[in-house]
C-alpha cells in the first residue's frame, strides 16, 4: 500500500528524523494560510500516489500567500496519470547545500532488509546505480537483532562521505532502518535527503509503502494516519468488474476467487485458477491468438455459488460470448464444484451453457462427477491428457475461429 | 533416493485442527508419511485422524520419550505463524514447511533468518509442501492419496515450483511421459521464501536418483538469476529444464501489477519475463513455452549429457 | 430457479423427528437442513452446495433420506 507524501513525512517525523515545517491541505485558500506562516517563498506539491508529478505540472513554486492560493487551486484540480489528487503539500522552498539518497527495501534473495545510501540524492537511483555505483552504499541488516548505528554509518561511509555530514546521516539512516522494520514497510524512501544552507538535515520527500499484510498490526498507524480499512490503494482505481469480484469473494468464506480486468480488453472471458495455472493459461490463450477480456483465479475449493459468481461477473462483460473455464490439476477444489457453478452462471444468463462454456479442462478432485454433469449440459471437456496449453487453443478456436 | 524426506522421516503438523490441517492429516497418512504428532494451544488430548494433538511441541517431543520429530507442517493463521515456526525451531526440528499465506515480510525473514542460526531449513511460506513419489509426501501436495498417485510417479527429474498448482501439473507430464518424479518441492509463491531453486540444488546434485531438473517460474524476484549464477559456479551433472509463466505480464499494460502470486510483483528490470528468460538461457537452461514440452526438452538434455 | 443439479428427498418420518431435525442441521456442512421447530426443513436455496459427502443420509434411518443427482439420470445417494 503506498502513502501519500504528506503521510510518509509524518512518518519519518514520528521516527525523529528533521523536516520542514510543511502543511498538508485540500484548499487553496488553507495553502495561503499555511504559506503565511511559513512566511517566505513555498512550494506547493500535488499529493497523488503516482510518480511523474513534477512533468505534469504537479510541483509549483510561489513567493506569496495568493500566488499560493492560485498554484494550489491549479493543482488540486489537476489529474496525473489518470490520479485525482488527494490534496496539496505546503512547503518552506529551502535553500539546498546538497541533496542525498537514503532508502530501505527488502533483498528476496538475501532475505533480509537492505538500507541503500548514496550521496547523489534527488535524482533516480537506479540510474546512479548504473552511472556511478561507487555512489552506492548498501547495508543489509539483521531482523531478528536490534539495529546499532555503526551498520548505517558503514552504508554512509561506503560512498566516501566523511566527517561532519557523516556523522549527522548516521542516525538518521540508522532512525530509517528502523522505522521500515517496525512499520512493516516494503519501501521507505527519503530523496532528497538534504543537507541545508544553515547545516541542517531534513528530509525534504519522502516515499512509504506498507505491506498490505501488516495492515491489521499496523491498526493504530493507520488510525493516525486516517487511512480508513477500505481505503486500499491497489495503485489504480479497482475497475467496477473488479469490484464486483471482490465483493462474491468477501461475501462467502469458502475458497477464493480474484478477478482482473484492468489491461484487458479481449472478448474471451476467463474463469481460470490457480496462482500459477492462471499466469499459464493467460498467456497460453494469447499464444493462440486469443485476447482474453479478462484474468480470474480460482482457488481453496469455492462454493457453487461463489463460481457461479465469477463466471456471472466474466459473462457480463461486454463483449463477451463465450468463456474458457480452465484449471491446471486441482487435488483441492473440485472439479463437479466448479462445474455446477458455472453451468448454473449461464443457465442463470439464460445462456445455453453448451454453447456459452467454450471449453472446460480442470481435471482432478471429484473429476469423474464433474464430467457427468458437463455430459448431461453438453459441454466439451477434457481431462488431463490434453494439455492447458491445447485446452487454450479450442477456446480460442471456438471464439475467434480457427487461426490463419 | 530422494532429498530432504524419506520413508522414515516423521513430522508434526502445526494447527493440526483447522479445517485444511485435517484434510492435510488426513491426505499425509493416507500416503505413507509418519505423523507422530499435532499441536493446536488449548486442544491437548484430541486425536485428528489417530494422530495426538498437544498444547506445545516440547509436549510431543515429551511424548515421543524425548525423540525430535524430523519435521514440521505450519499450517496456522498469519498471524501466529512466526510464534508457531520460532517453536518447532527452538525445538530442534530441523525441516519446516510453512503452508500459511499472506504472512508479512518481516516475519518471513525473521523465521528465515533463526532458521539459518539454528540450521534448519525452511520451505514456503505460501506452498504445499513437498512429495517423494511412491514414499511420503509432507503438506497438501498432489492433494488426496490416490490424486497424488495418479500424478506422481517415481523416476528420474527432480521438480521445483513457485506454484504449488503447478507442480502437480508439471508431475503429471512427466509422469506421463515415463520419466517420472524423484522429489518434487513446491517452494512458495512470497518475495521471500525459506529455500530459493539455488538453495536446494546442492540436495538434489547429491542425490542419486536425481538425473535432470524442471522448475516453474514467474516474473518477479531475483530466484532464477541466482539460479542461473548457481549453475555458472558448479559444475553441476544435472541439466534443468524451466517453464516461465505470466508472460503477458512484460505488456505495457500490466506494469506494475502482481498477478498470481505475492511474489510476481516486478520491481526491477531484471525481474520481467523476458529478462529472466534471457538469463536461464545464457545459462545453459532451456526455456520452454509449454507444460507439454518440457518432457522432450528433458529427455534432449538427458541424450545430450550421455553423448558428452 | 432453486436447485438444478442435487434434490433432496426427505421421508415423512424423519421430516417431523426432533431428534433427527437437530441432528441433520447439524451434521450437514453446506446447510441444506434446518431445524425449524423440531421439524425438518430443506433450505432450497443451499442445495445444489451438496458435496456428496453422505453425512446425512448415514445420519438417518435407512430410506430417510435420499440425495438425488438431477444430472445422473436420477441416481441417488442412499441407504
Amino acid at each position: 500500500m503506498r502513502l501519500y507524501e504528506y503521510e510518509s513525512r509524518k512518518l519519518v517525523e514520528d521516527a525523529g528524523i528533521p523536516v520542514t515545517q510543511y502543511g498538508f491541505t485540500q484548499s487553496a485558500e488553507e495553502a495561503a494560510r499555511i504559506a503565511e506562516d511559513i512566511g517566505g517563498p513555498v512550494v506547493i506539491k500535488s499529493q497523488v500516489l503516482t510518480g511523474g508529478r513534477m512533468k505534469a505540472g504537479g510541483v509549483k513554486f510561489a513567493d506569496s500567500p495568493t500566488e499560493a492560493a492560485e498554484h494550489a487551486a491549479a493543482i488540486l484540480a489537476l489529474e496525473i496519470n489518470g490520479h485525482q489528487p488527494r490534496g496539496v503539500l505546503v512547503d518552506p522552498k529551502a535553500e539546498v547545500k546538497q541533496e542525498f539518497y537514503a532508502s530501505v527495501v527488502w533483498d528476496g534473495t538475501a532475505k533480509r532488509p537492505m538500507m541503500l545510501f548514496s550521496d547523489m540524492g534527488g535524482i533516480d537511483i537506479e540510474e546512479v546505480a548504473e552511472t556511478h555505483p561507487d555512489h552506492v552504499g548498501r547495508g543489509h541488516f539483521s531482523n531478528l537483532l536490534p539495529l546499532s548505528d555503526f551498520q548505517a554509518k558503514q552504508t554512509i561511509a561506503a560512498t566516501g562521505v566523511t566527517g561532519r555530514t557523516l556523522t549527522r546521516l548516521t542516525p538518521i539512516v540508522a532512525a530509517l532502518a528502523r522505522m521500515f522494520c517496525e512499520r512493516d514497510m516494503t519501501l521507505a524512501e527519503i530523496n532528497p535527503l538534504a543537507e541545508l544552507a544553515d547545516g541542517s538535515f531534513v528530509a525534504l520527500d519522502a516515499h512509504m509503502e506498507m505491506e498490505d499484510e501488516a495492515r491489521p498490526r499496523q491498526k493504530s498507524l493507520l488510525a493516525k494516519l486516517d487511512i480508513t480499512e477500505d481505503d486500499q490503494r491497489g495503485g489504480y482505481e479497482p475497475s467496477p468488474f473488479e469490484a464486483a469480484v471482490k465483493a462474491i469473494d468477501a461475501a462467502d468464506h469458502r475458497g477464493v476467487i480474484q478477478g482482473r480486468d484492468t489491461g484487458f480488453e479481449g472478448n474471451l472471458g476467463l474463469v481460470i485458477g490457480a496462482g500459477g495455472g492462471s499466469l499459464t493459461l493467460t498467456d497460453a490463450v494469447r499464444s493462440h491468438g486469443g485476447r482474453p477480456a479478462n484474468y480470474s483465479e480460482i482457488g481453496g475449493n469455492p462454493s457453487v455459488a461463489k463460481a457461479c459468481g465469477l463466471a456471472k461477473q466474466v459473462l457480463g462483460k461486454k463483449g463477451v460470448e463465450k468463456i474458457a473455464v480452465m484449471m491446471s490439476i486441482v487435488s483441492n477444489t473440485r472439479v463437479d464444484i466448479v462445474a455446477r457453478g458455472v453451468i448454473k452462471a449461464c443457465l442463470e444468463l439464460d445462456k445455453d451453457p453448451g454453447e456459452t462454456i467454450a471449453i472446460f479442462r480442470i481435471p482432478g478432485a471429484w473429476e469423474e462427477e464433474g464430467f457427468k454433469i458437463l455430459d448431461s449440459y453438453g459441454i466439451e471437456y477434457c481431462d488431463r491428457s490434453v494439455s492447458m496449453h491445447e485446452a487454450a487453443r479450442r477456446a480460442v478456436e471456438k471464439i475467434q475461429g480457427a487461426p490463419a | 533416493m530422494s532429498i530432504l524426506i524419506d520413508e522414515n522421516t516423521t513430522f508434526i503438523v502445526q494447527g493440526i485442527t483447522g479445517r485444511e490441517a485435517v484434510n492435510l492429516t488426513r491426505e499425509c497418512l493416507d500416503y505413507g508419511s509418519k505423523i507422530v504428532g499435532g499441536v493446536t494451544p488449548g486442544r491437548k488430548g484430541r486425536e485428528v485422524h489417530g494422530v495426538p494433538v498437544f498444547d506445545t511441541v516440547a509436549q510431543v517431543v515429551e511424548h515421543a520419550g524425548g525423540q525430535v520429530p524430523d519435521g514440521s507442517v505450519v499450517t496456522v493463521p498469519p498471524a501466529f505463524t512466526r510464534d508457531a515456526v520460532f517453536e518447532a525451531i527452538e525445538a530442534g526440528i530441523g525441516l519446516i514447511v510453512i503452508v500459511t499465506e499472506r504472512i508479512p515480510r518481516r516475519d518471513v525473514a525473521q523465521m528465515v533468518e533463526l532458521a539459518e542460526l539454528r540450521g534448519a531449513r525452511i520451505i514456503g511460506p505460501n506452498c504445499l509442501g513437498l512429495i517423494v513419489p511412491g514414499v511420503a509426501k509432507m503438506g497438501g501436495i498432489g492433494g488426496p492419496a490416490r490424486n497424488a498417485a495418479q500424478a506422481y510417479q517415481p523416476g528420474a527429474v527432480g521438480v521445483m515450483s513457485r506454484s504449488g498448482g503447478m507442480t502437480t501439473e508439471i508431475s503429471s507430464t512427466l509422469t506421463a511421459a515415463g520419466l517420472g518424479v524423484s522429489t518434487a518441492i513446491s517452494i512458495g509463491g512470497d518475495a521471500i521464501i525459506g529455500s530459493a531453486y539455488a538453495e536446494l540444488m546442492p540436495l538434489f546434485e547429491a542425490d542419486a536418483q536425481t538425473e535432470a531438473i524442471v522448475i516453474y517460474t514467474e516474473p518477479g524476484g531475483r530466484m532464477e538469476a541466482q539460479l542461473a549464477e548457481w549453475v555458472a559456479d558448479n559444475d553441476s551433472r544435472l541439466p534443468i529444464v524451466a517453464f516461465m509463466a505470466g508472460r503477458f505480464m512484460d505488456d505495457e499494460a500490466m506494469k506494475g501489477m502482481s498477478f498470481g502470486h505475492a511474489g510476481t510483483i516486478v520491481e526491477g528490470k531484471e525481474d520481467t519475463a523476458t529478462e529472466k528468460i534471457a538469463r536461464l538461457e545464457a545459462a545453459g537452461i532451456p526455456v520452454v513455452e509449454r507444460i507439454d514440452e518440457i518432457p522432450d526438452a528433458v529427455k534432449a538434455k538427458l541424450a545430450e549429457r550421455q553423448a558428452a | 430457479m432453486s436447485h438444478i443439479f442435487i434434490d433432496v428427498e426427505v421421508s415423512d418420518d424423519v421430516r417431523g423427528d426432533a431428534g433427527l431435525a437437530k441432528k441433520l442441521e447439524e451434521v450437514c456442512p453446506v446447510d441444506i437442513f434446518a431445524d425449524r421447530d423440531g421439524s425438518v426443513e430443506v433450505v432450497e436455496k443451499n442445495v445444489d452446495e451438496c458435496i456428496l459427502c453422505e453425512m446425512c443420509v448415514r445420519t438417518s434411518p435407512p430410506g430417510g433420506v435420499r440425495v438425488v443427482k438431477l444430472y445422473d439420470d436420477g441416481a441417488a445417494l442412499e441407504r
